[in-house]
């Protein structure tokens, strides 16, 4: 196959990282929570998923089954953070982000410790077969793209259908511009904050989970999920808050970071130790490029949600 | 046709704490008619109709709706019985379309389909004779059509009564005229209205009946055709009270501020201050009367260097010709200035002139009263900010509406608000916090602010003793010109006569006090002059010890709007 269409494929399956992250935050701000702990519980995700395919692994269940368990484990434990972050942030009207960023580095941790104890090889051989349906007998890269990259695709057209097409979706857009106004029409507000700030922290540790045992299927891949996580977070301007959007956004992160390994194949570039390094900031770089461009662009409807980083309290006037 | 009634209130009661809001009010409202709710800023309008509403709840009386009595606990018990109230400041999702706010949190079967939404929106809006394109985005409306969204919304609702708080205050007379006839054909589509508000002209021209409240009672519910704007006026304000508030006869007043042509747009563009004349005296009180609303946080913002002018002017007046220059106004730099144009003589009539002379050696000459001004200083503070009439000398004391907002800092304790005074004061780069701290103690001893201690945030003080330490502030200031807004709003009894003391004490002292008020009766005893205004512009100037509340009343409510659609005509 060609090497460049391996590019784009490595590329793609990299990206569906991110797609899952910005989604995932996407969702919560949209209610208006700032979620920075995002990479926290995207590394918890990847930790939840890993030890329930230890525990799981040597049972001898049938590997689909297996397979199953494992997604349960990233979105259960991706759950429970995201139930921590809206209990403090929701109903204790904590400061958002002191407890995203708190929940970041407790997630972080807890994560390199769970996976750290694990024995890497199971849930590097069998299972992994299993998420590369239906591509998984080929050689090229094709076998990257599983059923959990399809599946980011299409969580995040389907967030942006309900998001712009639904009623549920007009509620939570109304929850997170101006929490006033939708409660006094009767939208349960503390039930809509609490259910995407929940869904959107599964969504995103299921991002964690994939980017370990599909994407990468190494132990040591744990230890990039958090930069991805900040990435993700990066992204959800690139994508205007539009989920559809990170799925372009998430390509072009895949292709900056996947073009250091493939860029020695041209030709007339050199690659030298000291280009490596530089290829390896192209991705940050355009992220602060992105973030100066989409912040000069002042069109109302690509402004973050109103009322993102306050809490709401209906007595208070 | 046989009337039906839509609404009954019986003996409705509600108390905040040990005020009374409203007492034992009954209303009725038929079918298919208008009926204005009148009175007087804070006589409890909307505070009974927010009962209705379902954001209070009453603590006696009962509300029935078609004959049944009803329980309104919330604005969706409100909508479940058909009622709907349009709020003053509305509540829009402003990134959102005019029809996507007006199905927001409306719970129906199928699917969610914003174009059929649109259809409907529009019908509606046809049906009654509104403009609207249900697709516009809120943050591109004018406010006339976010009002329009916001009745939609309610009819949307299957609203039966809908209830508008002071629909016209923001709106221009053209569009008041289409709300007025818009509102006409939900009356004849068999909708119950009731319109809160204080402008008589309109309470003639749009309703059927006219409930008039007065400090939270019902006074009377007449027919708009028996009666007449004096005779509305004169229920609405009622009889003087007597209230024995202080006051001294001016000692030579002396024209100190004089506002002659003044005119401003707010930032949207409208007309809020039209052709402003008037002078206030040294040594008298000038009382500033009018609906809320009509201009006066205006008038004083811009007085106070805050709003910039479209045109007119501010003259401040120092009538000091041959008299000692003093530092207790000047700063020594501009001591200076004014020596270097030569404004100064000697007391021998030589002029003055500082050169080669060292601070030291100038500022003994004028403590010594050696230095005298040549003739009397005249100032214009157009297009003057704060800090710059500072610098000018002139003292302005300015004491805002929204005293947490703009008087004071809620989060910081008594001394450090005194700083917002004299933060530039102390040795080069450090605040000198020994001044402010006495001041501090000395507003907290004088004026019995009860606190904890200097440094407790002002914010938890009650709202008398916020007024006192904005007031005290500004006093200490030692002003020429006071000006005051609202200054007692809220307070209790003994709180606003010791304001209304101090007040008076700086009227003896040569100040001219200007003093924004809202209740008739203490601005006929307390002031020299009232200053009446009416929808941005001045409609008189009165003598408080023989104008009457009923002339006052006429002045602020008067019919300028017909004035208008004549000449728009």
């Amino acid at each position: 196959m060609n090497i460049w269409l391996n590019f784009l494929i490595d590329s793609l399956a990299f990206g569906a990282t991110f797609i899952y992250g910005s989604t995932g935050e996407i969702l919560t701000e949209k209610a208006g929570h700032l979620n920075l702990g995002i990479p926290g519980i995207m590394c918890m995700g990847g930790a939840g998923g890993c030890l329930i395919l230890n525990l799981v692994g040597k049972s001898g269940l049938p590997p689909f089954l297996i397979v199953i368990l494992g997604i349960l484990g990233a979105l259960v434990f991706s759950l429970l953070c995201g139930m921590i972050y809206s209990f403090l942030t929701v109903s204790l009207r904590a400061n958002q982000n002191v407890t995203g960023l708190t929940l970041t580095t407790f997630g972080v941790g807890l994560s390199k410790v769970i996976v750290s104890k694990l024995d890497p090889t199971i849930y590097l051989v069998g299972p992994r077969k299993m998420y590369r349906w239906p591509f998984a007998a080929r050689q090229d890269s094709l076998q990257l793209l599983g059923v959990l990259f399809f599946a980011a695709v299409i969580i995040a057209l389907a967030s942006s259908w309900i998001l712009f097409h639904t009623k549920v979706g007009l509620h939570l857009r109304a929850v997170g511009e101006n929490p006033g106004t939708a409660d006094a029409v009767g939208i349960n507000v503390t039930r809509y904050k609490y259910v995407a700030t929940c869904v959107g922290s599964s969504i995103a540790g299921l991002g964690g989970f994939y980017y370990i045992i599909d994407y990468m299927a190494s132990q040591e891949a744990y230890l990039s999920v958090e930069a991805l996580g900040w990435l993700s977070i990066a992204l959800v301007i690139f994508a205007l808050w539009r989920p559809h959007m990170t799925i372009i956004g998430s390509t072009v992160f895949g292709i900056l970071f996947s073009l250091g390994s493939y860029i020695t194949n041209v030709s007339w570039i050199k690659v030298t130790m000291a280009t490596t390094p530089l290829l390896k900031m192209l991705p940050y770089v355009v992220t602060i490029l992105v973030l100066i461009v989409s912040s000069i662009r002042n069109k109302r409807e690509n402004q973050p949600p109103a009322s993102l980083g306050l809490s709401y309290f209906r007595e208070e006037r | 046709m046989e009337k039906q009634l839509a609404l009954e209130m019986r003996g409705i009661t509600k108390r905040f704490g040990n005020v009374v809001a409203n007492r034992n009010v009954d209303l009725d409202l038929y079918r298919g008619e208008i009926l204005a709710v009148l009175g007087e800023n804070g006589c409890g309008k909307t505070t009974l109709m927010n009962m209705l509403a379902g954001i209070y709840f009453p603590d006696e009386g009962t509300i029935r709706i078609n004959g049944k009595e009803v329980v309104i606990q919330s604005p969706k018990d409100a909508f479940a019985h058909g009622i709907g109230m349009i709020h003053q400041h509305f509540k829009l999702v402003d990134l959102f379309t005019a029809a996507e706010n007006i199905v927001l949190g409306v719970h129906q079967e199928g699917r969610y389909n914003i174009r059929e939404i649109n259809a409907e929106v529009a019908k509606i809006a046809d049906r009654y004779g509104f403009h609207l394109d249900p697709a516009k985005k809120v943050y591109n409306m004018s406010v006339s059509e976010k009002q329009t969204v916001e009745i939609i919304k309610v009819l949307y609702r299957g609203a039966d009564i809908l209830i508008l708080d002071e629909p016209t205050a923001v709106l221009t007379p053209q569009e008041i005229t289409r709300l007025f006839s818009v509102l006409r054909r939900m009356k004849e589509d068999g909708k119950s209205i009731i319109i809160i508000t204080h402008k008589l002209n309109e309470v003639m021209e749009v309703s059927d009946r006219v409930a008039i409240l007065r400090r939270g009672e019902h006074i009377a519910t007449v027919n708009t055709k028996e009666t007449d704007e004096a005779r509305l006026t004169e229920m609405m304000v009622g009889k003087k009270v007597l209230l024995n508030i202080e006051r001294l006869n001016p000692v030579n007043p002396v024209p100190r501020l004089e506002v002659k042509g003044l005119n401003l747009y707010s930032s949207e563009g409208v007309h809020v201050l039209k052709d402003i004349t008037f002078s206030a005296n040294g040594g008298e009180i000038l009382g500033i009367a009018g609906i809320a609303g009509s201009g006066q946080r205006e008038l004083l913002e811009a007085i106070s260097g805050l709003q910039p002018l479209e045109s007119g002017s501010i003259i401040f007046n120092n009538p000091k010709k041959d008299q000692p220059v003093t530092f207790y106004h000047k700063s020594l730099k501009r001591v200076k200035e004014l020596g270097a144009q030569d404004a100064f003589h000697d007391r021998n009539m030589n002029p003055v002139s500082f050169a080669g002379m060292n601070n030291k050696a100038i500022r003994k000459w004028v403590d010594s009263g050696g230095v005298l001004f040549r003739e009397d200083e005249v100032m214009n503070l157009r297009d003057k900010t704060p800090l710059e009439i500072r610098q000018l000398g002139v003292h302005l004391s300015f004491v805002p509406e929204d005293r947490l907002g703009m008087g004071l800092v809620g989060s910081m304790g008594i001394t450090d608000n005194m700083m917002l005074r004299s933060y530039r004061k102390g040795p080069a780069g450090f605040l000198d916090r020994k001044k402010p701290k006495a001041l501090a103690e000395e507003i907290i001893g004088d004026l019995e602010v009860v606190t904890p201690g200097v440094n407790t945030p002002v914010r938890r003080l009650s709202g008398g003793n916020v007024q006192k330490v904005l007031v005290g502030r500004e006093i200490a200031y030692t002003p020429k010109v006071l000006m005051a807004a609202y200054p007692v709003r809220g307070l209790d009894i003994n709180s606003s006569y010791t304001i209304y003391n101090l007040l008076n004490k700086q009227k003896a002292r040569g100040v001219a006090v200007i003093f924004v008020g809202e209740d008739l009766d203490v601005l006929l005893e307390l002031c020299d002059r009232i200053l009446v205004m009416n929808n941005g512009a001045v409609s008189g100037i009165v003598d408080a010890r023989t104008a009457t509340k009923e002339e006052i009343g006429l002045l602020m409510t008067g019919t300028e709007r017909k004035e208008e659609d004549h000449e728009q005509a």
